[in-house]
């Protein structure tokens, strides 16, 4: 058990070492001629005004909330899936009126216009 | 152990006893050889990338009617190698007033967050990098810090298009990941285990056929989540410019592309795990690498298909994908889990009987699905924009007098 856990970060270490290792070779190869307009920021034509790292729109504020409650939702699911096959058909009843209210929850935030692309 | 049936037990043996021999420690021994394994797992995933950008040319060439590349070397085999040589001595241009650390961070982090899942990945019944517990866990952790990197690379490119591409992908990215979190819970009450090689023992009925409508739902947000099209939302040229990626230049900007090939390929080797039975196939047990091949056509079946709608499909419109995913996938896949529960547990039985149980589940969740599609689009309202009114031009007195 430790095992795996000792080979899973060794592989962290690797998979984060090699395009790093990649993209500093390629830094040492490549040639290097910053001037100002160079590195000026991309926009459409034109100088780019004001602050880039400004507050953002509430709506990704929304998706972040009916995304946590799923996936906080799957975390409580997971343990009861992996137990399944020992389960009573009375424990996959309780399971499925807690899928339920979840079910009731997205038809909430549904209504509410929280899933609205705007 | 034969070396031509089952070569990576049999090196990896060779070389602990080749260690042990020298006088090391067995901790030590362990060590050298996993990060040597790993290294050797890790450094062809990446060299894969050069023939699947090759391959995926090649396919969209044959759709499209094109040849592909042809030139360089046989059937235009080193295409991709000439492509990466080039990108390799180009400028990177570092934008000013850039967060240096999430701009250095967005690209590395990207690639390794798709390197990592085939850490977990079962490639024959003795070969794989490690058999975690909660693989199946461990590879939605993982995946979530692809969506991290996006993030990273929209904020610190100093870039008011970088910022929105990076806000929207990520919420794209992260909706999706619900649908797919949700109807995995099927394969695994099947199953029992979290584990991706416990998963692939289980399957003496492979689970596309017992859950067919899952592994569609699971298909179409796997596919999402790696942002091509038809869901290539994440970089839109005509509204963002290009995305999160667009301040990125020469090798930093190559390593988005290897994540994105990579990625693709990536949830293939998943589907085929969870869905397709993985490396199982007549006298795979025996000679495991055979079972080697067997999950490589497999997985090249699926890889096809993902080429195949990348092809095809036309393009998915912001607020289409959106909805697609919160008022489709997302309620479908809880119903699926929920009928699938039911089914298997109100009428236990032989094999076959359970299979025709679930087969009528997976009919009734289509047939409720195309229904729903239809009532939908049926009752869909759409704001109609005309304007009966005939504007007319009146000549400003000012100007004229």
């Amino acid at each position: 058990m430790v095992d795996n856990w000792l080979y899973i970060g060794l592989f962290m270490i690797i998979s984060a070492f090699l395009p790093a290792a990649a993209i500093t070779i390629a830094g040492i190869l490549s040639p290097k001629k910053p001037d100002k307009i160079k590195n000026s920021i991309y926009e459409c034509g034109m100088e780019t005004v004001g602050e880039t790292w400004i507050q953002f729109k509430a709506q990704y504020y929304v998706y972040a909330l009916v995304f946590l409650v799923f996936d906080i939702e799957s975390v409580f699911l997971y343990p009861w899936a992996m137990a399944y096959g020992q389960l009573s058909l009375f424990a996959v009843v309780e399971a499925i009126i807690f899928i339920l209210i979840l079910l009731g929850g997205l038809f909430y935030a549904w209504r509410k216009g929280a899933l609205e692309w705007i | 152990m034969n070396f031509l049936s089952d070569p990576v037990p049999f090196l990896t043996n060779w070389l602990n006893g080749l260690l042990a021999g020298w006088g090391l420690p067995t901790v030590l021994v362990h060590l050298i050889s996993y990060v040597i394994g790993g290294g050797i797992l890790a450094t062809g995933a990446m060299l894969l990338v050069l023939f699947l950008i090759w391959l995926e040319r090649k396919l969209i060439g044959r759709i499209q009617d094109r040849l592909g590349p042809n030139r360089v070397g046989p059937y235009g085999l080193f295409q991709t190698l000439a492509d990466m040589l080039k990108i390799f001595i180009k400028e990177h241009i570092t934008p000013e007033g850039a967060d240096k650390v999430p701009y250095e961070l967005g690209p590395v982090l990207s690639v390794a967050a798709v390197l990592m899942v085939w850490a977990v990945l079962p490639f024959a019944s003795s070969t794989r990098g490690t058999d975690l517990s909660v693989g199946l866990l461990f590879i939605f952790a993982v995946g979530s810090i692809g969506e991290l990197a996006v993030i990273l690379a929209g904020w610190g490119s100093n870039n008011k298009y970088a910022l929105l591409g990076a806000f929207r992908a990520v919420a794209l990215l992260i909706s999706y990941s619900i649908p797919m979190l949700i109807v995995l819970l099927v394969p695994v009450m099947f199953a029992g285990s979290l584990s991706l090689n416990d998963l692939v023992l289980k399957q003496t009925v492979w689970y596309i056929v017992l859950a067919p409508v899952p592994a569609l739902i699971f298909f179409i947000s796997s596919v999402a989540e790696v942002g091509r099209s038809p869901f290539d939302l994440t970089e839109a040229e005509s509204e963002i410019v290009s995305g999160f990626n667009i301040e990125y230049s020469g090798l930093k900007f190559g390593m988005f592309y290897v994540a994105d090939f990579l990625h693709a390929f990536t949830i293939s080797l998943i589907f085929s795990t969870i869905f397709l039975g993985g490396w199982r196939g007549p006298g795979a047990v025996q000679i495991p690498i055979l079972g080697f091949v067997y999950y490589l056509i497999k997985t090249s079946v699926v890889y096809f298909l993902v080429v195949l709608m990348r092809g095809t499909l036309p393009r998915l419109r912001i607020d289409q994908m959106n909805n697609i995913n919160w008022k489709f996938l997302t309620p479908f896949s809880l119903i699926s889990v929920m009928v699938f529960a039911l089914a298997a547990k109100a009428f236990p039985g032989s094999l076959r009987g359970h299979v025709l149980v679930l087969l009528s589940a997976n009919a009734l969740i289509l047939a409720l699905m195309l229904w729903a599609m239809n009532w939908f689009s049926a009752h869909r309202k759409r704001p109609v924009v005309v304007s009966h009114r005939r504007h007319e031009i009146v000549p400003n007195k000012d100007v004229s007098a």
